[in-house]
């Protein structure tokens, strides 16, 4: 009973703040995006009370930070249009398929050591096949996605649908073959004793396999999500808007939703896999105290929230790759990146255990 | 033409230096932003929309407005090409017909008793103001066209003419009598 209990007091201590980096995320982007191209981005939403706080009110309102609110506020309001041709049980399904598989890989995130009890870890699910179940989960993904182009029934969705399952199946290769490394140095597939690891000897990231595994990890990420230099699903400039054209309203915003919670858990997985978790120099031993745990929890999300910026940055950066250059990037660089990574490592760990 | 392409290096194939180009140009950009307030409202205009109205370009084709010649005289002639141009069938003209009111200027045969443009329809091509050939049309600076209902957003003749001004510059009629002139006045060969 305590067990139940514990576990449906963590889900809701992850969903809700990954909604709201969710919300903000967006924020971030409209602001990072308009101050990389010289503009000011939202500035303007406020709600009339808030106002009149004296200096804060006007502060806030430039900063934006109701914009999140006025935007969940107008996608709930907005006519729910179904047009007419679409395949109505598909066309409903598809936008729950893309968002759900994001929320389920959080589960096995250690996103925190303790808060005091050994027994009790940060974590939703401690599974063993922590990371197994993350491609499973990740690799769903993409039938949100397939199936939203294929119940529009119209041609732009459909040509998104194709081209991201292709992308995403494709990705999906270089990205599982990019953490084997990481797990033959650690032993172990489990999340949290991968941190346990990296809090004894060092985060992934500078060990020079680990570094090769982690470019690899990021680049494929960004394919899966679907996020810029590969937004081949979505590519407006060619596509209109891709998989979610015929979307509209709260449907939309699921979509929407959805690819940024992918990032968060993106960022997530690339913080436990190379970062060291919530670990951080100085900080390595499981926490024996609230303080100390929160501490660690705010590690964690602060890790989480560079990665994220790390996202949203490049989007605004990189143009768009051609199709055959993002397919022969994946299958014809990292496949083969990866497996003689995936070697490299292996032979040196067989080398020092002689 | 065919361009050559040129065969990049193996420093450049490894596509680092265009992300690093791509981080400096976007972290300029992004930091004069932030810390300086440099936007592309504030250099062109020093504000933004509602507060400061934009400050519109030389050249810039806004709504379409009839305008009076040097004397204050109307140069339409009703002779109804913009209407007949008019992509999106904004331009209504009402001609004069036999007992219609008589042109206030000289040169000119009629004078339309009717003129309207619906701003709602208008999507301000300019092909008006390049088919006239009278030159009584002009692509004006106004962009915020506002009103409270369908009907006000269709100017009619006094509105359009009040709003055009009179555009003494272009004197089609004079040019022409000039360049009549200077047919009649070539040197002679002895």
């Amino acid at each position: 009973m305590e067990f139940v209990l514990l576990t449906l007091l963590k889900i809701v201590c992850v969903v809700v703040p990954v909604l709201t980096i969710v919300a903000y995320a967006v924020l971030v982007e409209r602001k990072v995006s308009a101050f990389v191209q010289d503009r000011v981005g939202p500035n303007r939403t406020v709600p009339p009370l808030a106002l009149k706080i004296p200096v804060l009110g006007p502060l806030l309102q430039r900063w934006g930070i109701f914009q999140p609110m006025a935007d969940g506020l107008k996608f709930v309001l907005k006519e729910d249009f179904t047009p007419g041709y679409v395949r109505k049980a598909y066309f409903w399904l598809a936008p729950a398929i893309t968002m759900v598989p994001a929320f389920l890989v959080l589960a096995v995130i250690p996103f925190g050591s303790t808060l005091g009890n050994p027994e009790n870890k940060m974590v939703i699910a401690d599974l063993n096949v922590g990371i197994l179940y993350t491609f499973g989960i990740v690799s769903l993904g993409v039938y949100g996605i397939v199936l939203a182009g294929y119940a529009s029934n119209s041609k732009y969705p459909f040509l998104g649908g194709i081209r991201s399952s292709a992308q995403m199946i494709s990705y999906e290769i270089a990205m599982g073959m990019s953490v084997i490394p990481v797990f033959l140095i650690v032993g172990d597939l489990n999340l949290g004793k991968l941190i346990e690891w990296q809090a004894q000897h060092h985060w992934l990231v500078f060990s020079p396999t680990g570094a090769v595994s982690f470019v690899i990890f990021l680049v494929a990420a960004f394919a899966e999500t679907n996020r810029l230099p590969f937004d081949m699903p979505e590519s407006e400039s060619e596509l209109v808007g891709g998989y979610h054209t015929e979307y509209s309203s709260m449907k939309f915003a699921l979509f929407f939703l959805g690819e940024y919670a992918n990032m968060v858990a993106s960022s997530a997985m690339m913080v436990t896999l190379f970062f060291g978790g919530w670990t951080f120099p100085g900080l390595t031993e499981p926490a024996n105290s609230v303080a100390v745990g929160l501490l660690h929890i705010g590690i964690f999300v602060a890790k989480l929230l560079v990665l994220m910026l790390v996202f949203i940055w490049v989007r605004w950066m990189l143009p768009r790759f051609r199709y055959d250059q993002l397919m022969d990037l994946g299958w014809r660089r990292f496949i083969p990146v990866a497996l003689a990574n995936i070697l490299v490592t292996a032979v040196v760990l067989w080398m020092n255990s002689k | 033409m065919i361009v050559k392409r040129e065969k990049l290096t193996w420093w450049e194939r490894l596509y680092l230096p265009a992300l690093l180009g791509g981080f400096k140009v976007t972290f300029r950009h992004f930091a004069n932003t932030l810390f300086r307030g440099r936007t592309v409202g504030k250099e062109l205009s020093g504000g933004y929309y509602p507060e400061t109205p934009w400050k519109v370009a030389e050249g810039y084709r806004g709504a379409p407005y009839l305008v009076r010649d040097q004397n204050g005289d109307t140069k339409c002639v009703s002779c109804q090409l913009c209407e007949f141009v008019c992509p999106p069938k904004a331009i209504r003209i009402v001609p004069p017909g036999p007992d219609g009111p008589v042109p206030d200027r000289p040169n000119a045969e009629k004078i339309p008793r009717e003129f309207e443009i619906n701003m709602l329809r208008c999507i301000f091509c300019g092909f008006c103001q390049e088919v006239c050939p009278e030159e009584a049309i002009f692509l004006r600076q106004d962009y915020s066209l506002t009103g409270h209902s369908r009907k006000e957003m269709i100017y009619g003749k006094e509105k359009l003419l009040a709003l055009g001004g009179t555009q003494a510059g272009v004197q089609k009629w004079k040019q022409k009598l000039e360049e009549a002139r200077e047919q009649e006045n070539f040197p002679v060969k002895a």
